[in-house]
């Protein structure tokens, strides 16, 4: 048995409250098939899976059924939402490709997240630089990856507009 | 030897060699990081392989899986740290050893096991195909079917102290696979009405989310780390000599790897497991064990490396991925439409056979680059962890949005990078997710077209293959049972 985390508790019970909807859904969300035999039944699989995740999320709750210190057990819940700040970098990231291009989104969220995390020296600040070129370098250019053209590009003179959709 | 000159003609074209080459030692870098590991950067780079050739998608991956456990090793025997998770074992001698001044000597050992542990299971396996080729169509819907379901079971008891939680992920994962529109006829399932979901949930932007998002947003959230700068000195072939010594321990161990390996959702921790007991109670001196003994260090790096050669076994013959690495390589072959099973080793054999001998080849430039470069590569060490965390983030993103452009695709593995950070803080399983939904689609599918030619459920074990995965299947859960009994009584 591994050792219980703070956290755990909280994970144990939000888990098994989400299975619990879930399968409170299973009438609305799927069709049930007369005349139909239960292996070819759409739902079959579903409800295999949704069991499951209901009949051991609640055996890993009952497992994990102490707190410790309700304080720490918050805390690891507040991290939980923070990190919540880096999927939105990443989301940021996803926006900005489309319309500003790879290789400047890249050459902006890089140095800028960088520096969100702490490192402040423009030898740092450099690295991140030259990881996002290199990124960009590697993937979208020599790899030809499909990754669209940023709508500024479209401002560009015709001659160097056709090169930095396809290699940047 | 018509087949053998088949695969090297397949084997023998640039593209082949640059993926071999750059799968070799990109892995050996991605596994000397602490913090990457070969699942990250498989996750990452899928996508990109797509549009490539199935043969050279495939060497690049093999190229990342096979040899990230040898850079992995580099950080476990130096820092104490390992690189990959399947080198938490050799930490326990390796770092000693390094504690006591014989870093050097601990990883030249550690390359010379990883190589033999390689090649043993490479050529055990080239011999072993024939016999494949001829076992392989015995294996129909039913069988098929019996041994996914084996393979959720075993993923599942394998996670020891952690069942209930690995057979709740496993679940997830099987839910997960049935959101959207079914294909038989053609209703939704758990769609919401949302226009986004009636695809379904893409396998490759979940992993994404899983392993690479969670572990960038890991990094970044906690405390920023840097590892101290090691220097060795002197040359690292001396190890080739010294495995001599422990030919006994190497032979078991590295069959261990292959035996362990073909069996889906066992794989290299429990080989190492098995090998380091069998190591430290055939051994002169046990009570050398964990404080730096070559013999310890032999059995880890040994074992571990001779899994990934014999994890493509499933996948190949039967079409089921063992673990989450040959989970995301499935997705290789279903996207140039070639689909792994009996066929291809009836059929292909010369592909199959190139992909061992890409294997071989391997494990000669991994170990000629690492004898060669090992203190080019402690560099790598030293990247902080904050970072890594910011270039695996901006890697990710190639990944998800080549896939298909979709800010919808990217939303999702965003939200399961959240989801995989919170299990990884948990030390909570994320394995059983990727295999469930892998698994449970492969049994849906097979469970359904067997039921076709079933009358009673007697019919369905009635032929060989199919009775032994069920016995098989009955034998673990009534095991299983007995174990949670007995703890139960005893606390």
């Amino acid at each position: 048995m591994k050792n219980i985390k703070s956290g755990d508790l909280l994970f144990a019970v939000f888990f098994f409250l989400i299975s619990a909807i879930l399968i409170s859904q299973f009438p609305d969300q799927i069709k049930w098939f007369k005349k139909t035999k239960l292996t070819s039944q759409p739902a079959l699989w579903s409800a295999i899976g949704l069991i499951g995740m209901t009949v051991f999320g609640l055996i890993h709750l009952f497992l994990n059924l102490r707190i410790q210190n309700l304080k720490i057990e918050l805390d690891e819940g507040i991290l939980w939402i923070k990190s919540i700040e880096y999927a939105c970098w990443f989301l940021l990231y996803v926006i900005l490709v489309p319309n500003i291009g790879y290789l400047i989104a890249t050459l902006i969220i890089a140095p800028c997240l960088t520096y969100r995390v702490g490192y402040r020296d423009k030898k740092m600040i450099t690295y991140s630089l030259v990881t996002g070129l290199s990124i960009v370098l590697i993937f979208k250019t020599f790899l030809e990856v499909k990754i669209p053209g940023g709508a500024i590009y479209e401002l560009l003179p015709n001659t160097i507009r056709s090169f930095m959709i396809l290699n940047f | 030897m018509d087949i053998l000159f088949s695969a090297f003609e397949i084997l023998l074209r640039w593209d082949v060699i640059i993926a071999l080459l750059i799968g070799s030692v990109g892995g050996v870098i991605i596994g000397a990081v602490p913090g990457v590991g070969p699942a990250v950067a498989i996750a990452i780079v899928l996508p990109a392989t797509f549009s490539l050739e199935p043969i050279v998608g495939l060497t690049l991956l093999l190229g990342i899986y096979g040899s990230a456990m040898y850079g992995g090793s580099i950080p476990a025997i130096l820092i104490n740290t390992p690189g990959t998770p399947v080198n938490a074992l050799t930490t326990y001698d390796g770092y000693p050893m390094t504690k006591r001044g014989e870093g050097r000597r601990a990883l030249s050992l550690a390359y010379s096991a990883s190589f033999f542990g390689g090649v043993f299971s490479i050529i055990c396996l080239i011999f072993f195909s024939p016999v494949l080729a001829y076992i392989a169509p015995m294996f129909g819907s039913r069988e098929i079917f019996l041994a996914a379901l084996l393979g959720i079971i075993l993923v599942i008891t394998a996670h020891k102290g952690q069942m209930f939680a690995a057979a709740m992920m496993a679940s997830l994962g099987i839910f997960v696979q049935t959101v959207g529109m079914e294909p038989i006829k053609y209703t939704k399932r758990y769609t919401f009405d949302q226009s986004w979901l009636a695809s379904g949930l893409n396998l490759i932007v979940v992993v994404l989310g899983l392993f690479a998002i969670s572990q960038a947003i890991l990094l970044l959230a906690q405390e920023d780390k840097r590892a101290k700068a090691v220097k060795l000195s002197g040359g690292l072939f001396q190890g080739l000599k010294e495995l001599g010594k422990h030919k006994r321990v190497a032979s078991v161990a590295a069959s261990f790897g292959v035996i362990m390996g073909m069996i889906p959702g066992v794989g290299e921790f429990t080989s190492q497991f098995f090998s380091y007991t069998y190591a430290q109670r055939s051994s002169k001196n046990p009570d050398q064990f964990g404080k730096g003994s070559p013999e310890g260090l032999v059995a880890s790096e040994t074992a571990n490396n001779a899994v990934p050669a014999a994890a493509m076994i499933p996948l190949l013959a039967l079409g089921i991925p063992g673990e989450a690495l040959t989970a995301m390589m499935l997705s290789v072959f279903y996207i140039h439409n070639v689909n792994p099973g009996p066929n291809l080793f009836q059929n292909h054999l010369d592909f199959v056979i190139a992909l061992y001998i890409s294997l071989l080849i391997l494990n000669v430039l991994v170990l000629v680059f690492l004898l060669f470069s090992t203190n080019s590569l402690l560099k790598v060490i030293q990247i902080p962890s904050r970072f890594l965390g910011m270039t695996i983030l901006i890697l990710s993103f190639v990944g998800v949005y080549s896939l298909r452009n979709s800010f919808t695709d990217c939303a999702v593995a965003a939200a399961c990078g959240i989801f995989g950070f919170i299990l990884r803080r948990l030390d909570l399983p994320i394995v059983p997710i990727i295999l469930g939904m892998v698994l449970g689609e492969i049994m849906e599918g097979k469970l359904r077209t067997s039921m076709m030619s079933v009358k009673t459920p007697v019919d369905f074990i009635n032929r060989p293959i199919a009775f032994i995965l069920f016995v098989i299947i009955i034998l673990i859960i009534l095991l299983q049972i007995r174990t949670l009994w007995k703890n139960f009584k005893t606390k």
